[in-house]
């Protein structure tokens, strides 16, 4: 029994900063996707540069953590930035086969670059002292990283759903997720909004790939490897939805954790099919809408 | 069948129409490429022979995707599973290539046939994400039943015997290409036959509206289950192709580049005209062979700029750029 | 003897009255949001029935529900005194009851001849043929073009339906349903979208239905309404105001009050 209520303990807590750093990446999709309708299938690309920056700033260049981490977003907004004006704005509401297209060029033309900047090896993290080893939580012992990364997911998420209900942006990308013709009438500027709603994803996803760097490795296959992961949770979320992809998030992080841990010859496959019996039984996600 | 009075050209238009199954001499064309480039280039037979079951595997990709309108990112499932069962089969005492050919297109077929049932009731991005997993799930088991698959090492030890007892799969490749150029006729011939029945034009209305293909009656999930079988099988022929020409199995027969490659490679041919296989295929492999001896990592890179670009300025690929241009020279202007 | 005549004249006279189509107490909500409020609503065989009402009345929706697109929330709907509330929209189509849609929903980059040959297939059981060429099955071929013939539309048939005018693609969108050979037709906002010039070809072809044909037309052009249809029925936010002959329609007040802020009164 201790050791069982041990073991669930620690499958909840690290299934939980898996989550964080799944549903980090993933809601910058899930917005993009249910505002724009656009199938970026990219979207991990920006949390591998983000990962990337990050790294590469602290390895190479010895900038400190918390520096590094600012950095690494400021840079990947700005390209987010760049790419939507130069490529994604040409294709929003055009047909979905020439965005799947467009958006795997995206993540081929990442495999390359990266490989040429960086080889094909993957990055390590080197952790700051007061970040490493552990911290003594109740009766038990966590890794101090891993308690890092939930706290500082908890205060961003909080910080999400607070700007979605009270700020104005918010209210606008709610009415626009709703009813883009109807908030377009009513005067809201929504390339602008687009603009700005691509970049704040592509800034969450970057955080989520430099703090995650320890769970998913940043490698040049990033986009790839771990493209089905994000579009596990933003489907069975529901497209265009904040809350949504937070439970998908909870519920493939622990349910991953549980199985690498409980019965590792199964691997990710239970994953796969708990999630298509979700889509069977919820084709638009457990919170989208029809 | 068109009636004595009609005007001449309008009798000539449905003529036409109700001929167009009919071969036209230009498709003997990529028939008479593939027996000028055996003698032409017997050296490279090996990639031949690749590239021709590539071509099979284009060519069940375009029946979904470029005739049904179905966007998917996990063929590869099939063609993975074509791949180890001919592999398999082969591994363990039973080498005959034509059987395994069989069998490989039965259990592709099989598999095809269960997840088209299930998934095919969802669309757009459901849809996508669904063949994604699909393509996982049979990836992370291959993995894992290292004693069946070899798991992430690959399959080793297939003998496949040869062919008819006769036909030794020998060094240069004559062989296999042979091999691989008659399956790809007779599946070709299958395909062509499927693409001009009735049952190949509701496909087309099914890409084109499917709300209206419902509404004249058209029973669509059932003729998306049945095409989707099919390409499925043929896709699982095409991979047992290669297991059998290159005597090996990896777990890259079911990644994500394996299902992205044969896209880029279907869009860059152009889809929906039966031929956009015969050329994307090629074209995409011998500039990807040739690019390995200049720069072996990168291909990735300029491939994806490549994309991006087609994307933005030329839809229709290679044929409809033929196709742009024609119009183009018959313009009186 | 009597008895035995009492009752087949009493059979014939059920089937006589045996609308053509036909929904009791039909209702569909989205959420908290009435779509259609318990709609009783009859057509008549042979009829010429329009449906009416300000923009978002649920015109539309009510063929959604009828032709199976949507699912209602309560009610029942017959076809020819058929219950075809639980069938599939293809079956419904099977069964002879046939739409078109507000706007044109062609197989845009196929000839007219084959949208229209597509549809006969589907109707005459060739389309699942999965082997001999579409070219060999000389019958729908030769009725498509007849039909094409028939509603003036040959001389374009080998065009690609996206090079039509838009009014010639409502035709076609028309002639795709005639070729089913419906027993119910919805038209749904057949002249919507269509430069004035072109509005007389598709009045002309509508008054041309055949007889037995139930008709049931959804517009928002009176002219229209008043010269095709000989029954009216007026729906306001989801539900029924009124439904009778077109003059009685006129001439109601509710009715003018519903119109009133959406063109002048005459």
């Amino acid at each position: 029994m201790e050791d069982f209520l041990s073991a669930a303990i620690s499958i909840a807590f690290h299934g939980l900063a898996l989550a964080m750093v799944l549903y980090l990446i993933s809601v910058g999709l899930s917005v993009t996707m249910g505002l724009m309708g656009f199938v970026n299938l990219a979207h991990g690309a920006f949390a591998m540069a983000g990962g990337y920056a990050f790294t590469t700033l602290m390895n190479r260049y010895n900038v400190p953590f918390p520096l590094a981490l600012i950095a690494a977003v400021i840079i990947v907004v700005a390209i987010s930035i760049v790419l939507e004006r130069l490529l994604y704005r040409r294709l929003y509401g055009g047909n979905e086969l020439d965005q799947v297209l467009m958006t795997i060029g995206l993540i081929f033309m990442t495999v390359g670059a990266a490989t040429y900047v960086w080889g094909p090896v993957a990055q390590p993290m080197r952790l700051p002292a007061a970040l490493s080893g552990q911290i003594h939580i109740g009766t038990r012992d966590f890794p101090t990283y891993r308690s890092f990364m939930i706290l500082c997911g908890m205060v961003l998420v909080t910080g999400l759903w607070l700007g979605l209900e009270r700020t104005r942006f918010g209210a606008q990308v709610r009415a626009a997720v709703d009813n883009l013709r109807m908030a377009q009438s009513i005067g809201i500027n929504t390339t602008r909004l687009f603009a700005l709603t691509f970049a704040l994803g592509s800034g969450l996803a970057a955080l989520g790939g430099a703090l995650g760097a320890d769970f998913l490795q940043i490698q040049p296959g990033y986009a790839l490897d771990n493209l089905v992961y994000f579009l596990i949770v933003v489907a069975v979320g529901g497209l265009g939805s904040i809350r949504g992809p937070f439970v998908a998030a909870l519920l493939v992080g622990i349910s991953d954790t549980a199985f690498k841990y409980i019965a590792p010859e199964l691997g990710a496959f239970f994953i796969y099919a708990l999630t298509m019996a979700l889509l069977l039984w919820r084709p638009h996600g457990l919170f989208g809408r029809a | 069948m068109a009636q004595p009075s009609d005007p001449p050209e309008q009798r000539a238009a449905l003529d036409a129409f109700a001929r167009r199954h009919r071969l036209r001499p230009v498709e003997a064309l990529p028939w008479l490429a593939m027996i000028a480039a055996y003698f032409v280039f017997p050296d490279y037979l090996a990639l031949g022979a690749q590239i021709l079951a590539t071509i099979l595997f284009g060519l069940s990709l375009d029946l979904v995707l470029g005739y049904a309108g179905i966007i998917t990112l996990g063929h590869a499932a099939f063609f993975g599973t074509g791949a180890y069962t001919a592999g398999v089969l082969a591994a363990h005492h039973w080498g005959e290539p034509i059987s395994g050919l069989v069998a490989a297109g039965l259990a592709a077929g099989l598999v095809g046939f269960a997840t088209g049932a299930v998934i095919l009731r969802t669309s757009g991005l459901t849809l996508l994400m669904q063949t994604l997993v699909v393509a996982a799930m049979l990836s992370e088991l291959a993995n894992k039943a290292t004693s069946v698959t070899g798991g992430a090492d690959g399959l080793q030890g297939m003998d496949v015997w040869p062919i008819f007892g006769t036909f030794r799969f020998d060094l240069f490749g004559r062989v296999a290409y042979i091999y691989c150029a008659l399956v790809l006729l007779i599946c070709w011939l299958a395909v062509r036959a499927v693409v001009y029945s009735p049952f190949g034009r509701s496909l087309t209305g099914i890409r084109e509206n499917v709300l209206r293909m419902h509404a004249i009656g058209a029973p669509v999930r059932r003729r998306k289950l049945v095409v989707y079988t099919i390409s499925a099988a043929l896709a699982g022929v095409s991979g047992a192709l290669i297991a059998q020409t290159a005597q090996f199995v990896g777990l890259g027969v079911y990644s994500l580049q394996q299902s992205g490659t044969i896209l880029i490679m279907l869009i860059i041919g152009g889809i929906g005209q039966l031929y956009g296989a015969f050329i994307g295929v090629p074209l995409y492999m011998i500039a990807q062979d040739r690019f390995s001896e200049i720069d072996p990592v990168y291909w990735y890179f300029w491939i994806g700029l490549f994309m991006i670009v087609m994307v933005i300025f030329a839809r229709g690929g290679v044929i409809g750029l033929g196709e742009r241009i024609l119009r183009r020279i018959r313009k009186p202007s | 003897m009597s008895a035995l005549t009492n009752n087949i004249s009493a059979v014939e006279a059920a089937s006589a009255a045996t609308p053509s189509l036909e929904t009791q107490r039909l209702c569909k909500n989205f959420g908290a949001l009435p779509v259609a409020s318990d709609i009783d609503f009859r057509l008549e065989r042979g009829a010429r029935h329009a449906l009416i009402g300000p923009n978002g009345a649920g015109k539309t929706s009510f063929v959604n529900l009828v032709t199976g697109v949507l699912t209602p929330s309560a009610g029942r709907i017959l076809l020819g005194g058929e219950d075809i509330t639980q069938l599939s929209r293809a079956a419904r189509v099977k069964r002879g009851l046939v739409r078109t849609f507000q706007i044109s929903a062609l197989f845009r980059r196929l000839s007219l001849i084959e949208n229209v040959t597509l549809a006969i297939a589907e109707r005459d059981g060739t389309a699942g043929d999965l082997i001999r060429p579409a070219g060999r099955y000389r019958a729908p071929i030769e009725e498509a073009y007849a039909l094409l013939e028939t509603l003036g539309l040959a001389d374009e048939a080998a065009r690609p339906v996206y090079e039509l005018a838009y009014g010639r693609q409502r035709l076609a969108d028309i002639a795709v349903s005639l070729a089913l050979k419906p027993k119910v037709l919805l038209l749904d906002e057949p002249a919507a979208g269509v430069p004035s010039g072109e509005t007389g070809a598709i009045i002309d072809m509508i008054e041309r239905l055949p007889a037995d044909i139930a008709v049931l037309i959804i517009e928002h052009d009176m002219d229209l309404v008043f010269r095709l249809a000989n029954r009216i029925t007026v729906l306001v936010q989801g539900g029924v105001l009124i439904e009778g002959k077109p003059r009685d329609i006129a001439a109601d007040v509710q009715v003018r009050q519903v119109y009133l802020g959406e063109r002048d009164p005459r």
